[in-house]
């Protein structure tokens, strides 16, 4: 059995996370990690891009409505999602558009997947999720 | 709370952290066997107390401390009898490591110390290295192992395993007792000596995966929360010996393996042979984690071990498009090193298949031939299984028809016998 852990925030939540120290907050989350692989756990995880970056094709018309972030209303709920390794975001939109399971209701909601070089690489946990990842072939 | 009886949270908290607690307890024993059985106190009395008083706070420190707290009574009360006893426990109650008055905070201080950070993870390794010992038979490894390691309960052990509880509890009962006649310590072998030791623990995490993906009876072909139980096992040592190319070379064979569990059987529970697996369905992420592995076996420079070599098998199969687009000729000679490096049998009846695939069905028939001459694997299907697809593709029908025949007598998995039928029945 597989498990996704979607990390959920309110406003409130983020600004309390823009306050936080942000080397303080590496090394919180970094040590959750190993824990995660020092108990062979962890298979992948992933941060998502700030939502007002992503995009939301909606089927409830003919063709798609495609807009621009930020996210919708709170109900609506993930889920699953796919990752794939397309070379722009309209690409991503062109392979959300062709997907099956369409009608109203049904969104995809497309973010960019950051990576771990967008993080200090000076910092001593970024290293060793690297060695980690390296390791993992996940980098 | 959603679990008003607790036991829910006990299981979820025992599962992350019964390794840690029985190794450190093992540590501050000094005696694996007592260890597990204090453990196994603190978790019944944790499913007592938890329930009624709600889940502590520091949950695997409230389990140190009972265990701690019975290690103490157990040694007074064989002190009596046992002068090292008396002494160890007059160490750990007054003058030792657990020094002092009542402290204020006694989860803390059990924990501070019992956790020491730097000593969990040869905690965890020496408790694989005792539960896999050589002294043990397999059967018994592999309880130990899913019982210490994996924080499985008899009964869950018992369901995997496909045996009653109380075979599973007579299997730890009698285990304990082996290792502690063979007064076998707990402790992380030499480094002379780990290199021979790790192959036991390693045959241990496989053999617990191929029960789970290949069921040696009963009607299900897999059963993945087995097969799941191994990778984790697998993953927890490339963390804890990643020097050992074969630990790698382990985790690739099991990661490529398990990518294909989403074709292996179709709706009706079947078994789908290679040729006719959907290879969309094939799990990418594991393929990638398991070639990751493998490129990290490789990258040690000291030649490929059987896993390794298992598992570049299994990546040929993961890479190609089809069946026919497979690098055979590739998969031969893998399979040959495999036979040199471990020769059995079966590796060379999966080189004739192999070989059949890469120079036809003649050249395979040849080693058949060779293996029915020794007498080799007399009692299983696999090899009149083999003989027989080898006779249809070489156009002798009524050969292949008493091969097929003798297999479906000899098979005994419910599923890969209507396979066979079914071949069978393609020959009118």
């Amino acid at each position: 059995m597989k498990f996704m852990l979607i990390m959920r925030a309110t406003d409130e939540a983020f600004a309390t996370m823009a306050d936080t120290d942000f080397n303080e907050m590496l090394e919180t989350i970094g040590r959750y990690n190993e824990e995660l692989i020092r108990a062979g756990v962890l298979v992948a995880a992933e941060g998502l891009d700030d939502a007002a970056e992503g995009v939301v094709v909606d089927y409830s018309s003919e063709p798609p409505v495609v807009t621009d972030g930020p996210y919708g209303e709170a109900k609506e709920l993930f889920g699953g999602f796919y990752i794939l390794n397309v070379s722009s975001k309209e690409e991503a939109v062109e392979w959300a558009k062709r997907q099956p399971i369409t009608g109203p209701g049904f969104k995809t909601e497309i973010r960019r997947v950051t990576t771990i070089d967008e993080f200090p690489q000076d910092n001593e946990w970024i290293k060793k999720e690297r060695a980690w990842r390296e390791a993992t072939g996940q980098l | 709370m959603a679990d008003p009886t607790g036991r829910e949270a006990v299981a979820a908290v025992w599962r992350i952290e019964s390794a840690r607690i029985v190794g450190a307890l093992a540590r501050y024993t000094g005696d694996f066997a007592l260890a597990e059985d204090l453990a196994q106190e603190a978790l019944a009395e944790a499913l007592v107390t938890w329930p009624r008083e709600g889940v502590p706070a520091h949950p695997a420190g409230w389990l140190l401390t009972v265990g701690r707290r019975r290690a103490i009574d157990a040694f007074r009360r064989r002190s009596a009898r046992d002068e090292r006893y008396a002494v160890l426990a007059r160490d750990l109650g007054e003058g030792g490591v657990a020094a002092g008055s009542a402290p204020a905070d006694p989860v803390r201080e059990a924990a501070d110390v019992l956790w020491d950070p730097d000593q969990i993870d040869d905690d965890v390794l020496a408790l694989m290295f005792v539960s896999c010992h050589p002294v043990l038979s397999r059967e018994a490894r592999v309880a130990l192992t899913l019982r210490v390691v994996g924080g499985l309960t008899s009964d869950e052990i018992a369901r995997s395993c496909l045996v009653p509880t109380a075979t599973v509890q007579a299997r730890i009962t009698r285990a304990k007792k082996t290792l502690g006649a063979a007064r076998v310590p707990f402790e992380v072998p030499s480094a002379a000596e780990r290199t021979g030791r790790l192959g036991s623990v390693l045959n241990v995490v496989y053999v617990i995966f191929t029960e789970g993906s290949t069921a040696s009876s009963g009607r299900d072909l897999l059963r993945p929360d087995l097969a799941a139980e191994a990778l984790r096992l697998a993953r927890v040592l490339t963390r804890l010996v990643p020097d050992e190319p074969e630990v790698h070379g382990l985790l690739a064979l099991l990661e490529l393996t398990a990518a294909r569990f989403p074709t292996r059987t179709g709706p009706d529970g079947r078994p789908v042979l290679l040729e006719h697996q959907d290879r969309r369905r094939w799990d990418r992420s594991a393929i990638g984690r398991g070639r990751a592995a493998l490129a990290r076996a490789n990258g040690a420079g000291r030649g490929l071990g059987a896993y390794g070599l298992q598992a570049a098998i299994a990546e040929c199969h993961a890479l190609a498009p089809s069946v026919r687009a497979t690098d055979w000729e590739r998969i031969v000679l893998l399979y040959e090193a495999l036979g040199r490096l471990a020769p059995s049998p079966v590796v060379d009846l999966n080189r004739a298949v192999a070989v059949s695939m890469a120079e036809g069905p003649a050249a395979a028939l040849e080693i058949v031939d060779a293996l029915v001459a020794d007498g080799a694997l007399a009692g299983s299907h696999l090899l009149p299984s083999v003989r027989g697809e080898l006779l249809t593709r070489l156009g002798r029908p009524g050969e292949a028809r008493t091969e097929l025949e003798r297999a479906v007598e000899l098979c005994g998995n419910d599923s890969e016998r209507a396979l066979l039928e079914g071949k069978i029945a393609a020959l009118d």
